[in-house]
């Protein structure tokens, strides 16, 4: 039976529901001290002067070190010329929360009073805390030297006017995608241990070699004494492959101190120095004809990179200008972007990481273009798809082309398991009703960029490469250990690779074990992101076991005395066609590879051993239609999720159950989005407003709804599984979805669109026009 | 310092302790079990749930000398005919109810709480008894079947 396919349970589990597993700030090692860093009070300020007499004088207390002390180590890996980060705030501090000095003492109780008890002098600045402030002309300027608070633009050659004109309708939309934090529940965290001979350190990390790489390269030590841990590791997001500070101080905390250093964010720390998701505003513009057709597409994007411009932060309007047409056949598309910094927190990846954004912009506007011409906004996708046979299609950047798909299809699934025109009707008998809510029907039909494997996709980010390991060891007894160059933290990464190697050498998954999240017995890795697990270390896994079986059955053609190609592999044997009887099992073939005397001479002892760094032609593309079905409150404005359809084509499915998981949980953060979340900011002081989870409304059980999912399958022609991943789907399909449903039950009041969060307020004022009350 | 005896999971500690030392840290950290999770510091992420008394509490919001005395029930101390687990942990893992796992301690208390006092809860009173858990990974609905497959094969049956 094949195991590729089927409702397996995790193998990650029981040590998880046991309370086993091990998490960075379960370690206690012998004599451990704990570190927690000062952050600033000030959006943005001349620091005049430190005072950390008190906080030594505290009893417990190891010592505190600010950033003078660091001052023969280079800014951190992955900055620009002329705004580069140093690990601690330099002369000056550029946001609320920016870490400016570290205490480290006997215990985290010891540790926090001695932040509380440090005097930091500061001589404040005039504060930038949106886009409008950082590109007006008299703007304060963040870094000095670099002359603006804008970078990286990438201007728009722009001949679209005159097809513009050409067009029988053309309407702009400005919209923002709100910042967001990114919460695992698991803040970051690390424990260094720097001794004789070296040093080790588990952090809480979604790619433990990159940080490996780039720490070693930092503290200019060779990577044989730099070993990097992920343990168990409490969601990761995106932020989780950030370099912050804190893991490149912990280690020379442990050197200076002599002992073990751990540090574990506090919530209200992750709310601030975690780094932050999405934060962009589009000014979009759409050429179309009254049937629906689209002619010509404009979007600018304007990043909002935070205090400082972290790589993953710079690729994020890359991304969402390359995804700017979504599934549509638009012949004129046109994109440009360009970054800002500001006095708040730096942004960085969050789930999706670009692709939701483009997504949200190019779904309202086929809604508005649906709107404008009174066609259905099913239609009016219907109208403007990319065909099913129109594969593989060249986008508008050349980068970007489109593998496989069928999203005709995606969609007429999604509106049949909606019940499409019930809900309509039912909409339509509500409306006038006092006693009913209003209903809105939205749909966000997606196509995304994942699998990031092509060479030179990751290296832009920093990364060594873009491939993904894998390596298979066959012990004596015929069981497997299988190392992968992932780091997976919650995805099922383990079962996932464990059912591939099971299906192709035979072997029974309960003898297979995988090992992941260690730089010392993983040889090497890129790490776990960009929904790329399946395809890129699934592939690889499928491949090397492939390799691997074919000296296995050599040597058991040698024992059985049988052609290697009559013979077949299942259930840890290997037996001859035809010949029933007549076979030898893995355990013994596996004893048989350490074992000379019993090798075909071509074969040396170890033989049973394959590594592989999986190399992709191209990214892989999911996509999907979602559907659902808002309600409305007419007294309060409360949105809530009727109902939610959700059909993912992600290419060969290995375990339907966990990939059910990843986009559920990927929706409910889109949900988030659309409904609940944004980070805030008191903008006369740059105050953070949301630095907790009481602010911060990450949603609980009772305000999300149940799912109704559904399939279509196109392989993805670039990887041997055929898999495109499906880590992030949820995350880009949702919002607009959501977005467009509550735009369309407000449509009776002319309202074309509102800005994420969709809280209960936002809605109340677009029913009730006139009852706006004076604003505080 | 103060001396506090806990009862956790059927095996007394005795640590003295600072008054101001949470239930939290006194379980993770003088007890050394680790599975009782931290995730926020305000009690809304309910990661730090465990039974005190046998009712569900967040133990980042109870002093260590508040439960002087008194037992204390975590993650370590749950087991059941499933292979040793209980119905709630085997639910949890038929249903795919976890993902990171980060939450899930809390959670597992949460429920079991929950199914002690309403052994057949419908999904409305499931969605609500979890209101104050958060899990960022698996958007709750397969927590939500985790606790439906655990009510209908709780030891009981």
């Amino acid at each position: 039976m094949s195991l590729v396919g089927a409702r397996v349970l995790r193998k990650e589990d029981p040590k998880l529901l046991t309370g086993r597993a091990t998490f960075v700030d379960d370690l206690q090692p012998t004599n451990c001290a704990f570190a927690q860093f000062v952050p600033s009070e000030r959006a943005h300020a001349e620091i005049l002067n430190i005072d950390v007499a008190r906080a030594l004088s505290i009893p417990g207390v190891i010592g505190v070190w600010t950033a003078h002390d660091f001052r023969d180590y280079p800014d951190l890996p992955g900055g620009l010329p002329d705004l580069e980060r140093p690990p601690l705030a330099t002369g000056r501090v550029r946001w609320a929360g920016e870490p400016i000095a570290v205490v480290v003492a006997e215990n985290r109780y010891i540790a926090a009073d001695a932040v509380a008890s440090i005097e930091v002098e500061y001589e404040d600045l005039p504060i930038v805390m949106t886009i409008r402030e950082a590109l007006s002309a008299d703007a304060p300027l963040l870094f000095p030297q670099h002359g603006s608070n804008a970078l990286l633009t990438v201007p728009l050659v722009d001949d679209l006017d005159r097809i513009m004109e050409s067009c029988d309708q053309r309407v702009s939309l400005r919209l923002t995608n709100q910042r967001c934090a990114v919460v695992p529940i698991e803040t970051m965290g690390c424990l260094a241990d720097w001794n004789i001979d070296g040093l080790t350190m588990w952090a809480s990390f979604q790619a433990p070699h990159h940080l490996r790489n780039k720490i070693s390269a930092w503290l200019d030590i060779p990577q044989t004494q730099c070993r990097i841990i992920s343990p168990h590791v409490g969601g990761g997001f995106g932020a989780k492959i950030v370099f912050a500070p804190e893991f490149f101080i912990t280690p020379l905390l442990s050197k200076w101190t002599g002992r073990p250093v751990k540090f574990s964010q506090t919530r209200t720390e992750a709310m601030l120095q975690m780094t932050h998701g999405r934060d962009q505003e589009h000014e979009l513009e759409v050429g179309f004809e009254n049937d629906g057709r689209i002619k010509a597409l404009r979007m600018v994007v304007t990043q909002n990179l935070g205090a400082y411009a972290d790589p993953t932060g710079l690729g994020l309007p890359v991304l969402t200008n390359w995804m700017a047409a979504g599934c549509y056949k638009i012949p004129n598309v046109q994109t440009a972007f360009r970054c800002v910094v500001t006095n708040t927190t730096p942004v960085a990846a969050y789930r999706g990481a670009g692709r939701p954004e483009a997504t949200y912009a190019v779904e309202r506007i086929v809604d508005l273009v649906a709107r404008r011409t009174g066609i259905d906004p099913v239609k009016v996708r219907q109208h403007n798809f990319i065909q099913s046979n129109e594969f593989p299609y060249e986008t508008h950047n050349e980068a970007v082309i489109y593998d496989s798909g069928n999203f005709p299809e995606l969609l007429s699934e999604c509106t049949r398991l909606l019940d499409y025109d019930s809900e309509r009707e039912r909409q339509r008998s509500y409306r006038d009703d006092p006693n009913k809510p209003l209903i809105g029907i939205g749909f966000s039909t997606w196509i995304e960029i994942a699998g990031f494997g092509p060479n030179g996709s990751l290296e832009g980010f920093g990364h060594l490469a873009s491939w993904e390991s894998a390596q298979i060891r066959i012990h004596p007894d015929g069981s497997a250990t299988l190392f992968i160059g992932a780091a997976p933290h919650g995805q099922g990464t383990e079962t996932i690779v464990a059912q591939i190697a099971a299906d192709e050498l035979g072997i029974s998954f309960e003898r297979i074990n995988v090992v992941y999240g260690d730089t010392a017995t993983v040889i090497q890795g890129i790490g776990t992101m960009g929904s790329r697990s399946v395809p890129m270390v699934g592939s690889a896994t499928k491949v090397a076991s492939q390799r691997l079986l074919e000296r296995a059955k050599r040597i058991a053609a040698h024992l059985l005395e049988a052609a290697e190609e009559d013979l077949i592999v299942s259930n840890n044997a290997f037996s001859v066609r035809g010949t029933p009887g007549k076979k030898v099992g893995w355990s013994d073939v596996a004893l048989a590879s350490f074992q000379p005397l019993r090798l075909p001479p071509e074969l040396q002892a170890g033989t049973l051993e394959e590594r592989l760094f999986q190399e992709s032609p191209n990214f892989s593309y999911p996509s999907g239609a979602y559907g659902c079905v808002i309600e409305i409150d007419k007294r309060s404005g409360k949105v809530t999720v009727a109902k939610m359809v959700l059909i993912d084509d992600c290419g060969t499915v290995i375990n339907p159950l966990l990939a059910e998981g990843q986009v559920h949980g990927g929706v409910a953060q889109g949900i988030a989005q659309a409904l609940y979340e944004e980070m805030r900011y008191e903008t006369s002081s740059g105050q953070p407003l949301t630095s907790n989870l009481v602010d911060y409304l990450v949603p609980s059980a009772p305000d999300l709804p149940n799912y109704i999912a559904g399939r279509v399958n196109t392989p993805c022609p670039n990887n041997p599984l055929g898999a495109k991943g499906i880590g992030e789907s949820g995350a880009i399909g949702s919002p607009p979805a959501v977005v467009n449903a509550v735009v369309d039950a407000l449509a009776h009041l002319g309202i074309e669109h509102l800005d994420m969060p969709l809280l209960p307020e936002k809605i109340w004022r677009a029913m009730n026009p006139g009852s706006q009350r004076e604003e505080a | 310092m103060t001396a506090v005896h806990i009862n956790i999971n059927g095996r007394l500690h005795h640590h003295d302790v600072e008054d101001r030392t949470l239930l939290v840290h006194f379980i993770r950290e003088n007890a050394r079990l680790t599975g009782t999770h931290v995730g926020c510091d305000s009690s809304n992420c309910g990661a730090c749930t465990v039974l005190l008394e046998e009712r569900a509490v967040k133990s980042c919001t109870v002093l260590a000398v508040q439960a002087d005395n008194q037992s204390v029930t975590t993650v370590e101390g749950l087991s059941g005919p499933f292979g040793g687990l209980s119905a709630v942990q085997e639910g949890f893992r038929q249903e795919h109810g976890l993902q990171c796992g980060f939450c899930t301690p809390g959670m597992l208390m949460a429920c079991t709480a929950l199914l002690t006092e309403n052994p057949s809860p419908s999904e409305h009173e499931i969605r609500h008894a979890l209101e104050g858990n958060i899990c960022r990974c698996t958007g709750y609905e397969m927590i939500v079947r985790s606790v439906q497959w655990a009510a209908r094969n709780g030891t009981d049956k």
